[in-house]
């Protein structure tokens, strides 16, 4: 009781008043929630109702109790409310604060504060160990032993989300691969941009090979990279999951290790960093000392399809195999980062490629970072619906911009049972259409 | 209050995971769309059908529970908002379009279906649903029948209450009852489907409808007129009325409403005019021409600086999209925004624009106008602050000011939101005691227990008139 007192003090000193009172509860956000959709239309489980529950417990009307929690809990946090509500409420703003104080008064079982204490402090901040771990996964995969314990059936001890996920795990590059990553490539024609890249912990560790296709593409249009060995994880997994002290660390030692450098741009290549990234200064607006760097920072940010599509990708002649081709919407690239034309132009500029939209390809496809593992009961729905809508447009190729993403419609593929199905990220798909194009052109350049 | 003894009784009619107590399930119905107004329900019940709407209503008929029918949550007039307490009920389970009859040409529904979704609907089958209301993507067919909502399309096709032929009610004892039907013509009786039509709660709650459709207009056009001045938009209004011309749409928007409504949908509308007028027409190609070149003419003779016609339905369909945000983008300016629907004859737009902007100056308050001109029907917004107490009463001054200065042009105080507990206290003001008497007996006759959202349109005192001298 006592505990709950003081969430309900936090949240009147804490929460911004203002923006609370903003939502005029029209209910243009409704049709666009997917836990809203999904839970049969509960308005607890809609944006303007968590608003309201947010503002209740600021106005003193409700404890912070157990279902206010579970209200907060369920939202997938996919912001697609932001970007229809008319009067501009920022309520990813308002979710993460609500969140964290939240998460700082609760008392987590032993087991979980242990897992939250390894995933938040011991891991992700720290490159090296990213590597090391993700080397553990390579060995698992390469020695046998995935072999061993599926043939054991040992995943049936998981629980099935769980077990399928291993199953959809990239094949991860080796200790050596992740130690020898390069700080600075040059552009493979004259230079037009110097930019930096932000390669993130898991893209660089376990997408490994979707970072190296990012850096390729922006090398043939044009790009000189440096890849600064200082930066760190964005902080994304800490700020969502209320842990905001330490995203608010690990976006100071990365506004250091870019801020230094003198580039046009930072380029990410997955929408779930990039968005939290173009959000630093946010994070940091209350700091003196950091607000203006954070603002500076923020101004560079850009997801790889953009400056592809600002030097000229798409007018060249790309080629692949005949394939139906479908985009799914990285929520985060889309609702924050407002990209959402770029990857889909790049898409169509590739001959060969038939892009068919799915429906409602800007709903959430229940990824949403680690939700997946910990709400899976509402994530498999969310992902039901989706694969039903991939379905539907018969695609063979499912693009997606972020690794969250990827993984979740590789989970859907493997759980609908699609073998002619494949996802992969936007860019390796466009590597694969520039080195396609090169192969055609080999024996045409004979002939000629 | 509902006792243990009486929750089992509703438990066992729609099974627990339909009937919610929770605190924080009670908050998140406890609103609508309306500032304000907030009150928290005793409980949220969900019936899957009309016989458990029937069983349900019995209860709360036996022991004086009020139920509120609710369906999104959108309507401006604070109809859904518990003030009495009692019981939230929703239609989410009822939410099913039961037949399109393309012989008769009628679509029958359940309340809870979703208005844009039965638009759609009867669209793939080359038949039209004209009434539109803003909020359509969110509204239930439910509420806009108990609100009879209007939209952009009520000039030439009228509103919800145009379109409904026949009803499926139940009453406050419970007992259920079939309105109209599928005919054309039908005098058997009271017209009790007008009745329910637009009342808001208070007399029953509705569980199916019938509604009329047409055949799809052939093409439609849209355009924007821009005006230096903001009567000269308005004169434009009444001079397309007064030339015979009926557009599906004429809208007004003001330069600040314009400005709020750029900034969140980014298409390039002019910020830079005192005003404009959206106008639309539908039907045979070669009336549709006739008819947008003459109202085109009427515009500049009317001092428009510029008359421009979309060039693709995306334009137009980003227009239309821009008008419906109008009201929800205000409130970026404001934490609060209070908007009225004050309504005049056609022929007094222009002399109501004037007036609503004469009451801004006179109790200093900044009152942005957009609305159905063509209708008649305002919406003069103000963005304020609820913190700001001294400023708030200058508001309700103010929009008390304009709701007199409507009825003494020959309108009403309100076009298409609905009275609910918000305008409760002006009804009197158009209708007259003798007036509010007959309602009242209806009221009576058909909710003797006043279980029925209990609270609305019927006002506890009347405010007292204000005297507008000119």
């Amino acid at each position: 009781m006592k505990n709950e007192h003081h969430i309900q003090q936090q949240f009147q000193a804490r929460m911004n008043e203002d923006e609370l009172l903003n939502c005029m509860r029209c209910g243009f956000c409704l049709p666009t929630c997917p836990t809203y959709i999904e839970s049969g239309f509960q308005e607890s489980h809609s944006p303007r109702g968590r608003i309201a529950l947010m503002k209740a417990v600021v106005d003193g009307l409700i404890e912070p109790d157990e279902d206010v929690e579970r209200s907060l809990q369920l939202c997938l946090g996919c912001r697609a409310c932001e970007p229809v509500c008319p009067s501009g409420v920022r309520y990813g703003h308002l979710l993460e604060e609500a969140r964290d104080i939240i998460a700082q008064h609760k008392t987590y079982s032993p087991i979980v504060r242990f897992i939250r204490h390894i995933v938040f402090k011991q891991l992700f901040p720290h490159p090296k160990r990213m590597r090391m771990l993700t080397a553990l996964i390579g060995f698992y995969q390469r020695s046998g032993l995935q072999t061993l314990v599926r043939k054991l059936g040992l995943l049936r001890l998981l629980p099935s989300h769980l077990a399928t996920m291993e199953n959809v795990l990239p094949n991860v590059p080796t200790w050596k691969q992740m130690n020898e990553r390069p700080t600075h490539v040059e552009a493979l024609i004259p230079r037009k941009r110097r930019v930096a890249f932000f390669s993130g912990c898991l893209m660089d560790t376990m997408f490994m090979d979707i970072n190296d296709a990012t850096m390729k593409l922006l090398q043939l249009v044009g790009c000189d990279i440096v890849i600064p060995e200082a930066q760190t994880c964005c902080g994304a997994l800490h700020g969502h999951s209320g842990e905001k002290a330490d995203a608010k660390t690990l976006a100071k030692r990365n506004i250091e290790a870019f801020e230094t450098l003198d580039v046009d741009y930072i380029v990410t290549n997955a929408g779930g960093c990039g968005a939290f990234l173009i959000e630093y200064d946010h994070l940091l607006k209350d700091d003196p000392v950091w607000a203006e760097r954070a603002k500076a920072f923020v101004a560079k940010v850009k997801d790889v399809s953009v400056i592809l599509v600002e030097l000229g990708f798409h007018e060249q002649r790309w080629r692949l195999p005949n394939q139906m081709v479908t985009y799914q919407d990285s929520c985060h690239l889309r609702n924050v980062m407002k990209t959402a034309s770029e990857p889909r132009l790049l898409l169509q500029s590739i001959s060969g490629v038939e892009f068919r939209e799915m429906k409602d390809a800007d709903r959430c496809c229940g990824s949403a970072g680690i939700y997946n593992i910990i709400e899976p009961d509402m994530s498999m729905q969310v992902l039901d619906y989706k694969m039903e809508q991939v379905k539907q447009t018969k695609a063979t190729t499912i693009v997606t911009a972020n690794p969250g993403c990827l993984l979740q419609m590789k989970l859907g593929i493997e759980r609908e049972g699609l073998t002619n199905v494949r996802a992969v990220h936007l860019v390796e798909l466009l590597l694969e259409a520039v080195e396609a194009t090169k192969q055609m052109n080999k024996p045409l350049k004979q002939i000629g | 209050m509902i006792t243990e003894q009486m929750k089992q009784q509703l438990i066992d009619i729609v099974g627990a995971e339909n009937y919610d107590d929770s605190k924080a399930g009670r908050i998140v119905y406890s609103y609508d769309a309306t500032p304000n107004f907030q009150s928290i329900p005793d409980a949220v019940i969900a019936p899957r059908n009309t016989k458990e709407v029937s069983e349900i209503i019995k209860i709360c008929n036996k022991e004086r529970i009020p139920i509120v029918p609710r369906g999104s949550g959108t309507n401006l007039c604070a109809g859904t908002c518990p003030t009495e307490g009692g019981i939230v009920m929703l239609f989410k389970h009822m939410n099913r379009i039961l037949e399109i009859d393309e012989e008769n040409l009628t679509v029958t529904v359940q309340p809870g279906v979703i208005t844009l979704d039965l638009i759609h609907a009867v669209e793939a089958k080359g038949l039209f649903y004209p009434p539109d209301p803003s909020s359509m993507k969110i509204s239930t067919i439910g509420g806009n029948i108990n609100e009879n909502s209007g939209g952009l399309r009520g000039l030439k096709y009228g509103v919800t209450r145009d379109y409904v032929m026949g009803l499926e009610v139940v009453l406050a004892n419970g007992d259920i009852i079939r309105t109209g039907g599928k005919l054309a013509k039908d005098v058997a009786g009271y017209d009790l489907t007008r009745l329910f039509v637009g009342s808001e709660g208070t007399l029953g709650v509705i569980t199916e409808a019938t509604l009329k459709l047409i055949p799809m207009p052939e093409t439609k056009q849209t355009m924007l007129a821009l005006y230096e001045d903001l009567e000269a938009a308005a004169r434009s209004v009444s001079a397309i009325i007064a030339n015979k011309i009926i557009p599906t749409t004429l809208e007004f928007l003001d330069q600040p409403t314009l400005q709020v409504v750029e900034s969140f949908v980014n298409i390039g509308l002019p910020t830079d005019v005192k005003a404009v007028l959206l106008i639309e027409q539908d039907g045979p190609k070669e009336v549709v021409e006739r008819d947008m070149k003459a109202m085109a003419r009427i515009c500049r003779e009317q001092n428009a600086i510029s008359v421009q016609v979309a060039k693709t339905e995306e334009e137009a369909n980003n227009l239309r999209t821009a008008r419906r945000s109008a009201l929800s983008a205000l409130a970026r300016l404001k934490p609060t925004t209070i908007l009225e629907d004050a309504t005049v004859p056609r022929s007094q737009i222009a002399n109501m624009v004037k007036a609503i902007n004469d009451i801004a100056q006179k109790y200093n308050v900044n009152i942005c106008t957009f609305g159905h001109a063509g209708d008649g029907n305002l919406h003069p917004t103000c963005p304020t602050d609820v913190r700001d107490k001294d400023e708030l009463h200058r508001v309700e001054q103010a929009f008390e000011d304009i709701f007199a200065k409507a009825i003494e042009l020959g309108g009403t105080i309100t076009g298409e939101h609905g009275v609910g507990v918000m305008k409760a206290p002006y009804v009197e003001w158009k209708l007259g005691k003798e007036g509010i008497a007959a309602m009242k007996a209806i009221k009576q006759a058909l909710d003797p227990n006043n279980i029925m959202n209990p609270g609305k349109v019927f006002a506890k005192s009347t405010r007292k008139r204000v005297v507008i001298t000119r």
